[in-house]
């Protein structure tokens, strides 16, 4: 993989198509936990390191196991196996290595399993037809899209918190409409669609 | 020998009659006890699901296929009545193991069954309706990692007996459904002047493109939910008066 392709493939993971505000995976986490920009900071890279992980992992079952054995119709059951597998030995490595980390981000950790984001590019590493290092590139990037717009996103939240917005959009609604700024910020990125 | 064997089968031939009987009355108590059902408590499940806690507006569950499916209408209804296949299906079948599921691996299993229900939809939608599947995409296999889906069997299917978590998927799913509904008849009709894909305001309508890009998605939602708590808030109060 030449440095222009990695490149390009940078561009369009984490601005032109940023998994969280333009292909909408990754929403859970992405409203539930930016609350604070330091939890957010820390969900962020623990998607990361699971996105590109899982990555790997996935490629090497569809490859491996499940196109020779022609049981592709199993990818979906078989990728969440591989993830939920993957998030509980992230979560047993957190707890005995950065406690902090793993008290801070509590019952989100689990929570990742459930993250479109880290199964949705498992999909579509199949779906481009990637090979193993363009996946482990792709999850890897995608992860760094998610943690730049979680980030972002809690630190707008974080000055959210002293305005004073109509009683209805309290809470969630005002949030949801940030999100969408947000989102026509990154749309303006659209045009850099190098490949 | 042989004798032996053929006294056995005589007194099974003897016992069974009254063998199968007991296991009637057996089988026939446990689906009374597993099916049984009381009306009130199912229209209070149907109202939670509709209404109080409705997954999208209230309990603000599955935003990602909310998001990304509804820029039309149709779309928004076959994605809703997708999830609430595998939700009824998943909430049944776990429902049914919740007292053979081990419970420090209970995620894992709950995640096999519903992946399980999620490919024959997939594999079913590909089938008979390729044009559909071909423009939700990925997020009919992202179903199963759709909240709603884990959320309802953690609360409620590994609680309760296989009748109310059958009614309780049905009416999550349906409420889920009519919310995207609303998000795709708003989405389509501002962003396209089309209802289900057919012209309704005229040629010389300008479509608000914004509507249906992402942004517009985000935006659109978050109106929507502030319009479902002004209308909690306005009935709380008259509830109060």
């Amino acid at each position: 993989m030449s440095v222009t392709q990695l490149f390009a493939l940078a561009l369009s993971a984490i601005l032109a198509e940023n998994f969280v505000l333009v292909k909408f995976l990754g929403i859970c986490p992405f409203l539930g936990v930016s609350k604070k920009t330091d939890t957010a900071v820390g969900m962020g890279l623990a998607v990361t390191f699971v996105m590109g992980l899982g990555s790997m992992f996935t490629w090497v079952v569809n490859t491996f196991l499940l196109v020779p054995l022609g049981l592709q119709y199993m990818q979906t059951v078989s990728y969440i196996l591989v993830i939920a597998a993957l998030v509980q030995v992230v979560e047993m490595f957190l707890r005995r290595a950065l406690p902090a980390l793993y008290s801070a981000l509590g019952i989100y950790l689990p929570l990742i399993t459930t993250n479109c984001a880290v199964l949705g590019v498992a999909l579509l590493n199949t779906q481009k037809h990637f090979n193993f290092v363009l996946s482990a590139a792709y999850g890897v990037l995608a992860g760094l899209g998610f943690t730049l717009a979680i980030v972002l996103f809690s630190t707008i939240r974080e000055r959210l918190e002293f305005s004073k917005p109509p009683k209805a959009f309290e809470g969630f609604p005002i949030a949801l409409v940030t999100a969408g700024l947000l989102a026509m910020a990154f749309m303006g990125f659209s045009g850099l669609k190098v490949w | 020998m042989k004798k032996e064997k053929s006294k056995g089968w005589l007194e099974f031939r003897q016992n069974a009659p009254a063998m199968m009987k007991s296991g009637v009355r057996r089988a026939g108590g446990w689906l009374g006890r597993s099916f049984g059902m009381e009306p009130g408590k199912v229209a209070q499940i149907f109202k939670n699901g509709l209404v109080l806690q409705n997954p999208t507006l209230v309990l603000l569950l599955g935003m990602c296929s909310t998001l990304a499916v509804t820029t039309s209408l149709k779309n928004a209804v076959c994605m809703g009545l997708s999830t609430t296949a595998v939700l009824l299906c998943s909430n049944l079948v776990i429902s049914l193991l919740r007292h053979w599921i081990p419970k420090q691996i209970r995620i894992a299993c709950y995640v096999v069954v519903v992946a399980s229900f999620v490919t024959i939809v997939d594999l079913l939608l590909q089938a008979y309706l390729p044009a559909l599947s071909e423009s939700l995409g990925i997020f009919i296999p992202l179903i199963v990692v759709n909240c709603i889906i884990l959320a309802r069997a953690e609360a409620f299917a590994s609680k309760h007996t296989p009748g109310y978590a059958a009614m309780d998927g049905l009416a999550m799913g349906l409420g889920f459904t009519a919310s995207l509904s609303i998000l795709g008849v708003v989405r389509e009709l501002l962003g396209s002047g089309t209802l289900w894909g057919v012209s309704v305001l005229g040629e010389g309508f300008q479509p608000m493109l914004l509507v249906v890009a992402p942004c517009g998605g985000f935006i659109v939602l978050g109106c929507v939910i502030a319009a479902a708590q002004w209308a909690r808030s306005l009935a709380e109060r008259r509830g109060k008066t």
